[in-house]
């Protein structure tokens, strides 16, 4: 039997742990996918269902190239919506292709059995050592915390750089020194570093700059590419750009409980996925005065969809504009400009409105 | 006190239950009518564009039903516990509602089952008798009186359906949500033209559930939402007994944008045919896609035979 080659779908700057995991902690290959592009899109919606959501397509053609650049397990989670089931359809439509892999698919594990993930691992290598699993895992959960951090500062001061390019140049530096961590206080050192580094990269930061929240569904939030890098476009309007969303605040610190009391006002029960997140999240930039906010979603995302009716009583309430996005495979980069930019000169004259 | 229950989505599956219940514990109740373009259109205003259209005629049912009663009944279904989770479409329609409406003083009657959190059916009707202020001793007698009458209504559809599976006609198994199949504006156009077509439509909601929900494991092992398990399910009891498969879905549903197509993939021995209904008027389209549909399962048999 060939070795392992393990692949699992972008998302953001995940990989980076992601392949630190299944390496040093699973003991396997790991290769990464090629980064995603139009292609990517193409041959993923060629193959999905017409009306399934884009990350279902980003997925599979994540999958495809990845097995092209000599992948030959794969590996998908299971999720709360129909992330849930991704699994089983891709692991279907890659067979009927031809492709000759093993698939790892997360959602056959259940939650309330612990063991039968480590099972799912189990299938991937047999050899596996549960104890450094677990000792790599810690480690991997730190790193994840360290590149949320690092990216949130960035996102919210990119858009003021003295010298263009220098925050993406720093953030590819501090991405590429963590594969090389052997430890917690290494890591640590180098996030600490890299910080330190990024906190005195030269801005010219108005007093009082446009401030923009982004919220939205999973994927296509998480996901520059999903999103046509609107965290990017936004930035080179000078904007500071929050978004609350990644894999910290949500799986690690998941503090859904408190946020059903937050915004009982709108909800009673939780919606399901992210809404309640959005939610969440969109009365906290109202009450903190942003001059706007940011939907972003795949098209047909039921929960985000649900969270849209609550979130125009949001915009009313507080007087404050939302721009929604809808992401599918088509979706056109000038349509999206457009709609930015007009969003822009808006919140650009409301701002000088109540000067 | 009068009770208003909107027409839609889990209304087709839970009726019986509403409305025995309510029935015997004496409290009135008014069913909006059944779904028309007025009710869809003014849905549509109230629902964000996006939305499915079973949603948009929910939101329309609800709408008629402001003004005209005193509660209106909104279910909430986000787990089934071991049978599976609900299309998030149910968790978020009590809230959604209340959203979409807020500002026409309505008062909502909570029908909220989460298995994970909450406990099953007998409690979820113990707290709705509650709230219209019934004790518990009342709306306990009026949950089993109603579990009878559902049970007996399951039956008696059953045993006219396994009536249908007799005889050599031409039968089409259709495949869909109670509130698409059953609603008139949504499947019975679909149903009408079947019959019309001389064929005999098979409902695949109506079937024995425990049965079904087990069976969905021959065909797919880790479809985590309990409803279309049990349309999976009801696929794999049906598939000796029918010609063709009709899937009908509505525009655009997340659940079944991925189970009709391990659907398609996986049951092969069978022409099925995938129909998604968007809730435009016209039905020349709807026609033409089910007449050829039946023409091609007419050819199929006709070579059967002539191989037999």
């Amino acid at each position: 039997m060939p070795e392992t080659k393990v692949s699992f779908p972008h998302l953001g700057s995940y990989c980076v742990p992601i392949e630190y995991l299944f390496t040093r902690g699973v003991g396997v290959d790991y290769v990464t996918p090629p980064p995603i592009t139009r292609r990517t899109l193409e041959i993923g919606s060629r193959y999905s269902p017409d009306t399934v959501c884009a990350p279902f397509k980003y997925n599979l053609g994540n999958y495809i190239e990845t097995i092209e650049a000599g992948a030959n397990t794969l590996v998908q989670t299971g999720g709360v919506c129909r992330l849930g089931y991704y699994g089983e359809l891709h692991e279907q439509i890659l067979r009927d292709l031809g492709y000759k892999v093993r698939f790892v698919n997360m959602a056959r594990a259940s939650y309330s059995n612990p063991a039968s993930f480590y099972s799912e691992f189990l299938s991937i290598n047999p050899d596996l050592s549960l104890k450094r699993v677990a000792a790599v895992l810690t480690l991997v959960l730190k790193m994840v915390e360290h590149i949320d951090a690092f990216e949130s500062y960035m996102r919210n001061n990119v858009g003021f750089e003295c010298e263009e390019g220098s925050f993406d140049r720093l953030h590819q530096d501090f991405l590429a020194s963590l594969s090389a961590v052997e430890s917690h206080k290494e890591l640590s050192a180098i996030s600490k570093l890299y910080m330190r580094r990024l906190k005195e990269l030269p801005i010219n930061r108005p007093k009082n700059p446009l401030r923009v929240g982004i919220i939205g569904e999973y994927y296509t939030i998480m996901e520059p590419f999903s999103n046509h890098f609107m965290e990017k476009s936004l930035a080179r309007m000078g904007i500071a750009v929050d978004r609350w969303i990644n894999i910290s605040n949500t799986l690690l610190h998941n503090p859904s409980k408190k946020v059903i009391t937050h915004i009982k006002d709108y909800a009673k029960y939780d919606m399901g996925a992210t809404a309640m997140f959005s939610i969440d999240k969109a009365l906290e930039f109202a009450k903190k005065h942003y001059d706007g906010i940011i939907h972003v979603k795949s098209f047909g995302c039921t929960p985000e969809i649900d969270a849209m009716t609550v979130l125009q009583n949001i915009s009313n309430d507080y007087k404050i504009p939302i721009l929604y996005f809808s992401f599918d495979s088509q979706t056109s980069e000038t349509g999206i400009q457009t709609r930015l930019e007009a969003f822009y000169d808006m919140i650009v004259m409301r701002k000088e409105d109540r000067k | 006190m009068k009770i208003g229950i909107p027409r839609a989505l889990l209304y087709y599956r839970y009726h019986t239950l509403w409305e025995t219940f309510f029935e015997e514990l004496g409290v009135e109740t008014v069913i909006s009518p059944p779904t028309n373009k007025g009710i869809l259109d003014s849905g549509s205003i109230y629902a964000i564009d996006e939305s499915c259209l079973p949603m948009k005629i929910f939101l329309g049912h609800v709408e008629w039903l402001i003004g005209r009663c005193d509660m209106i009944l909104l279910p909430r279904i986000a787990s089934l516990g071991r049978q599976g989770s609900a299309c998030m479409r149910y968790q978020a329609a009590y809230d959604v509602a209340r959203n979409a409406f807020r500002g026409r003083q309505i008062k909502l009657l909570d029908y909220n089952v989460d298995l994970r959190k909450n406990g099953g059916q007998i409690e979820t009707f113990l707290s709705l008798g509650r709230a219209v202020g019934k004790k518990r001793a009342q709306s306990l007698h009026a949950y089993l009186a109603a579990r009878q009458a559902d049970k007996a209504v399951g039956t008696a559809e059953l045993l006219h359906q396994q009536d249908l599976l007799r005889g050599d006609r031409c039968r089409i198994l259709v495949v869909g949500h109670p509130y698409n199949v059953y609603d008139p504006y949504v499947g019975g156009p679909v149903l009408d033209c079947l019959r019309a077509l001389n064929t005999v439509p098979i409902i695949a909601d109506i079937v024995d559930r425990r049965e079904a929900l087990e069976r969905s494991a021959n065909i797919s092992s880790t479809l985590p939402w309990a409803f279309n398990r049990q349309l999976v399910g009801a696929i794999d009891i049906y598939r000796r007994y029918v010609d063709g498969i009709v899937l009908m879905s509505t525009f655009p549903c997340g659940p079944d944008s991925l189970v009709n197509e391990i659907v398609v993939r996986r049951v092969r021995e069978l022409p099925v045919l995938n129909l998604l209904i968007d809730g435009q008027e016209g039905s020349a389209g709807l026609e033409t896609r089910l007449e050829s549909f039946v023409d091609i399962i007419h050819f199929k048999r006709e070579e059967d035979i002539t191989l037999a």
